[in-house]
């Protein structure tokens, strides 16, 4: 647990020496591909005006690593991950996971998908208000194949005695937990996390991550968290820069921080 | 303000649906307003108006036989202003074309035309020439229903003779403006039944009343007392064989009519209050759902100088656009129906002229009310918006506040999934809107309840009178009671299989200080055709000594089973006698006691019967018919399926109209209710519903937590909407519950499923409507916003 802050400095992320743009690291192409992500554009017709969120993008996620995905607003972050969890289809290009295929599937089938597969942890909780901590999570163990008890997922994130209070009973923090406890309970092969430390404070916001952490740590699922904070990107496997629609720039850190020694 | 007016199109094309609805919903209730007001005030003024102009009696009474010079006994009576007395006779009449005799009402009028009471309408042709014989005016309705015209001619049996009566004017009189027998029916058979007005210089000696008569109708002064009067007139005529006078409240005609605008009256307020009730509170709910979603809004246009009261009139313009469209659409349309209700009553009713009128006045009134209800529906969401500061709005608005509900704190509660919390809390946490869209959707539950199981009711009534209590086929009635030999001639007519002859007596029964008009059914020990039964349709018997009487009677008179009525027979040498009431029988029609044949001869000291049911084989009908048609002393004939096939008749008509009015009006509201009630719980509730969409739930599976709501209402009301349906039609039955009849509550379960598959095809619809929306439902861009 000793703070070692120059490791995960930005400064230290974008060194030439650890980078290798768009390339894959040889370790991790012994873990099996669970996303393939090939030539993924997306186009927004606004009047005459087209925006192009997402410009033939390449990406390959493994099992098990803990992405971080960095860049400025509108570089195309959420998009992106949006075509992963399939709230989104791309206009052009192929997504598959293991034998899904996410481009070309219809409406049911991406529904199923997110049911069997897919965790999401959003910004603003999107919890359901008018059910208890306890029970905003049944709602999701009552519909996934192997679930964990819900009690233990919430356990898990550190809410194992709030289980009856209503999402306003409950602080920001807490709730982005139970919304974590949500994504877990199916025991789903990947996370996804936009900007889930987005609307806290730095500690409540380094509880969440540790949540993060731990779940990717003792259950090896993927998780891919978008950020705003770079110094994030010292907890990942990973950390993919994304700008204009484009991936510019894949940090492999050899040495993953634990969440309480990042500095931000 | 020009811009203002940009956003209020712009809201009002985004909310298009719920705008429609709520204007669907004003304009029933403007519609039905209109078309009922004004129906009802033109039925009364026209009704007002020919009473006045062809003076229309105020008292009535039937007699004997009394010498012209009595009449100025009646004349004297203090307050009595005008009498008018009159030869009427019931005969047999050979109609062209009719297989069966039909009855023919013969009244006598002046030779000369000269003012009289129940003055005529002379429709057509002209009054009769005065000593020619052979001369009717008839009635309009008995000449249109069977094809007749000015000099086209029907048969009479007048004393025992064939006697043409040619047709030289058509005519109306407010006596007869609901044109029926009496005794037992309730339907007019114009077919079968027609009055003919004649000379009384004519007709009086035929009927050896010459100089003679055996009918008045008089006027009172105004201010009269009704009571004081005819109990003069009972003690003038009584030697001369009086029936029993009685006011204007128990003539026929007038008292169907009366009852048919009463009821117009009442329909014309409950109907619309209800959908007026319900449009202000759409109007309520979808504004208030509004002025919260555009909370920042208003905070930031009021935060630009603009000034409550110009924010406060935004909203309530768009509501009243909302609303006068409603009103524009419910005028025309209740105008439209209005006339077609005058019309259809046109051709129920004889009115000289039954005039369309929809006054400015009524028009006037519907816009005011519907406004008036419009703006209370909108003064609450309005306020809210305008009372919040402007700092105050810029922040959203607090989370909703849900916490674990009453229902919940019952064990079997606990185990329910999620979704089905989810729909629970949301309706604990809005108890009154719940409250309130399940009392409408019960309304409209009941509307159909109602009209419906009137119908059943009606249905059962005719069932019962004309398959349990009258099984015979033909009644004939005697012109005047006849020995025991006429009793061996009715059976040995062709096709007669049975023959059960009865006598009837008119009385006046007396218990303690009440007395009532009445007669006295004489029925054979042994009867089967005409039966006598209690509420469960099981025979009571007719008693050896004493008197049966029909329920309504004993209410009336205040008496019950053992105790003694004084019996005063109006008929032949009028005796009086003590009876003992020995039970009592559950009449749906008339007002009827029933003894022993013999024994009531025995009260009368004669042998004698006044007519006879008679079961036919019904090969032999024709030859009967015709040999009726002949046969002397035979008064009136009555055919129990001309009486059932009139009733149908009846039904079929007014239905025709009134059916598909109430159920598309109870659909409306029902659609009004579901639809509003889902697209503001959408509108509520989008973000959530994404986030379960993103969670996994497949569209179906959201569209029934957010519907399920809708649907809980809508099943919640659904019973309340029989009971309350089930009460009103009790206490219309009750309200209905004349001298004439009574109306059995009785609903059938088809009536049951029908008014749940009318609501819950609306309910659907309109689920389906808000579905199409939930599945075009945005998962990416609920994830950029916070709640709203
Ligand atoms: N529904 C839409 N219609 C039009 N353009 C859109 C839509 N959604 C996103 N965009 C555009 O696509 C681009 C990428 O958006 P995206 O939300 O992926 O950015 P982001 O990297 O997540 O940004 P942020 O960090 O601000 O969340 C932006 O330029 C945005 O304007
Ligand atoms: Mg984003």
């Amino acid at each position: 647990m000793q703070a070692s802050p120059k490791v995960n400095d930005h400064r230290a992320l974008s060194a030439p020496a650890s980078t290798r743009p768009l390339a894959q690291d040889h370790d991790m192409q012994n873990r099996e591909a669970v996303f393939h992500m090939h030539s993924i554009s997306k186009v927004y017709q606004m009047g005459e005006v087209q925006v192009h969120a997402l410009r033939s993008v390449e990406l390959d996620l493994y099992a098990g690593e803990l992405v971080v995905f960095l860049g400025p607003s509108g570089s195309g972050k959420s998009t992106l991950l949006n075509i992963m969890g399939a709230l989104d289809t791309p206009t052009s290009g192929e997504v598959t996971f293991r034998d899904h295929n996410l481009t070309s599937a219809p409406d049911n089938e991406l529904t199923r998908f997110r049911r069997e597969h897919v965790g999401f942890v959003f910004q603003f909780y999107n919890l359901i208000p008018s059910l208890t901590a306890l029970e905003n999570v049944t709602l999701v163990t009552e519909i996934a194949e192997h679930p964990m008890p819900a009690e233990e997922a919430l356990k898990r994130v550190g809410l194992g005695d709030r289980l009856h209070h209503f999402p306003a009973q409950l602080s920001g923090g807490e709730q982005q937990r139970v919304a974590i406890a949500r994504a877990i309970a199916k025991r789903p092969d990947v996370l996804l996390c936009d900007e889930p430390t987005g609307a806290l404070d730095f500690s409540t916001g380094k509880l969440v991550l540790e949540v993060l952490e731990q779940i990717n740590r003792e259950l090896g699922t993927t998780v891919a968290v978008i950020t705003h904070n770079a110094s994030i990107g010292g907890m990942a496997d990973r950390v993919i820069r994304m700008r204009s629609g484009e991936i510019v720039e894949v940090h492999h850190n050899l040495k993953k921080l634990a969440p309480s020694e990042l500095e931000w | 303000m020009h811009t203002l007016h940009r956003k209020l199109l712009r809201d009002l094309l985004h909310l298009r649906g719920q705008v429609i609805a709520v204007a669907l919903v004003v304009a029933c209730g403007v519609a039905s307003f209109v078309a009922m007001r004004s129906t009802y005030v033109s039925l009364l003024s026209s009704q007002q108006n020919y009473y006045r102009d062809y003076r229309f009696a105020d008292v009535f009474v039937q007699l004997k036989r009394a010498p012209e010079a009595a009449a100025s006994r009646l004349a004297d009576i203090s307050n009595v202003a005008t009498v008018q007395t009159r030869v009427v006779m019931d005969v047999i009449l050979d109609v062209p074309g009719l297989a069966e005799p039909a009855v023919g009402r013969l009244v006598s009028i002046p030779g000369r035309r000269s003012p009289m009471l129940n003055d005529l309408f002379l429709r057509r042709g002209r009054w009769v020439e005065p000593g020619t014989d052979g001369e009717v005016i008839a009635s309009e309705a008995f000449t249109a229903a069977n094809k007749l015209d000015l000099g086209g001619s029907v048969q009479a049996v007048i004393n025992g003779r064939w006697k043409r009566l040619t047709i030289v004017g058509i005519a109306l009189s407010p006596e007869y403006i609901y044109e029926i027998r009496g005794g037992g029916s309730l339907f007019p058979d114009n077919r079968r039944f027609g009055v003919l007005w004649m000379d009384r210089e004519v007709l009086g000696p035929v009927f050896n009343m010459d100089r003679a008569f055996n009918d008045v109708a008089l006027t009172t002064a105004p201010g009269a007392n009704l009571d004081e009067v005819i109990a003069r007139v009972d003690q003038a005529l009584a030697t001369y064989g009086g029936l029993g006078a009685y006011a204007r409240e128990d003539q026929l005609s007038h008292s169907f009519i009366s009852d048919e605008i009463a009821q117009n009256r009442i329909t014309s307020n409950v109907v619309p209050a209800i959908f007026l009730g319900v449009a202000a509170f759409l109007v309520h709910i979808v504004l208030s759902r509004l002025v919260k979603t555009q909370r920042m809004q208003v905070a930031i246009v009021k935060a630009f100088g603009y000034s409550n009261f110009m924010v406060g009139l935004h909203y309530l313009q768009l509501a009243m656009v909302s609303v006068l469209g409603g009103i524009a659409l419910g005028v025309a349309v209740g105008w439209y129906f209005g006339l077609k209700l005058t019309t259809l009553y046109a051709d129920f009713y004889r009115f000289p002229l039954l005039e369309y009128k929809i006054s400015p006045m009524i028009l006037v009134q519907a816009g005011l009310i519907t406004l008036a209800a419009a703006t209370l529906g909108a003064v609450g969401a309005v306020r809210a918006a305008v009372g919040l500061p402007p700092a105050e709005a810029m922040r959203p608005e607090p989370p909703a506040r849900y916490r674990l509900g009453f229902f919940e704190r019952f064990r079997a509660a606990r185990s329910l999934s999620p979704a089905t919390r989810m729909i629970v809390r949301n309706l604990e946490r809005r108890p009154v809107r719940a409250a309130v869209s399940i009392f409408a959707i019960c309304c409209s539950v009941s509307i159909l309840v109602i009209e419906f199981g009137l119908m059943d009711s009606l249905n059962r009534m005719m069932d019962i009178q004309f398959r349990n209590v009258q099984r015979e086929d033909v009644m004939v009635i005697l012109n005047e009671p006849r020995s025991f030999r006429a009793r061996a001639e009715l059976a040995r007519l062709p096709g007669v299989l049975l023959s059960e002859p009865f006598r009837a007596v008119p009385v006046r029964l007396r218990f303690e200080h009440h007395s009532h008009r009445s007669l006295i059914l004489g029925l054979e020990k042994e009867h089967q055709l005409r039966r006598v039964l209690d509420r469960q349709l099981n025979d009571v018997s007719v008693p050896e000594d004493g008197i049966l009487l029909g329920t309504k009677l004993a209410e009336l008179l205040g008496v019950k089973p053992g105790q003694v009525v004084t019996v005063e027979v109006l008929e032949g040498r009028r005796p009086v006698r003590n009876l003992m009431v020995t039970g009592m029988a559950d009449e749906i029609l008339g007002l009827s006691a029933y003894m022993e044949l013999g024994s009531l001869n025995r009260l009368m000291s004669e042998q004698a019967i006044s007519g006879s049911f008679l079961k036919v084989d019904g090969k032999e009908e024709p030859t009967l018919y015709s040999l009726l048609k002949r046969t002397p002393g035979v008064g009136a004939v009555a055919i129990r399926q001309a009486a059932v096939d009139s009733f149908n008749e009846t039904i079929r008509r007014s239905l025709a109209v009134s059916l598909t009015t109430l159920i598309v009006f109870a659909s409306i509201i029902a659609v009004g209710i579901v639809y509003n009630g889902a697209r503001i719980a959408l509108s509520e509730r989008a973000n959530e519903m994404a986030s379960l969409r993103i969670l996994g739930f497949t569209r179906r599976e959201i569209a029934v937590l957010l519907l399920g709501e809708q649907a809980v209402l809508t099943l919640l009301a659904i019973p309340f909407g029989y009971l309350l349906g089930y009460a009103v039609c009790v206490y219309l039955a009750a309200r209905l519950q004349t001298e004439l009849y009574r109306l059995p509550v009785y609903i059938k379960l088809a009536t049951y499923l029908w008014s749940f598959v009318i609501v819950a095809v609306s309910a659907l619809f309109s689920g389906w409507l808000v579905r199409r929306r939930l599945d075009r439902l945005d998962l990416v861009s609920v994830l950029k916003s916070r709640e709203q």
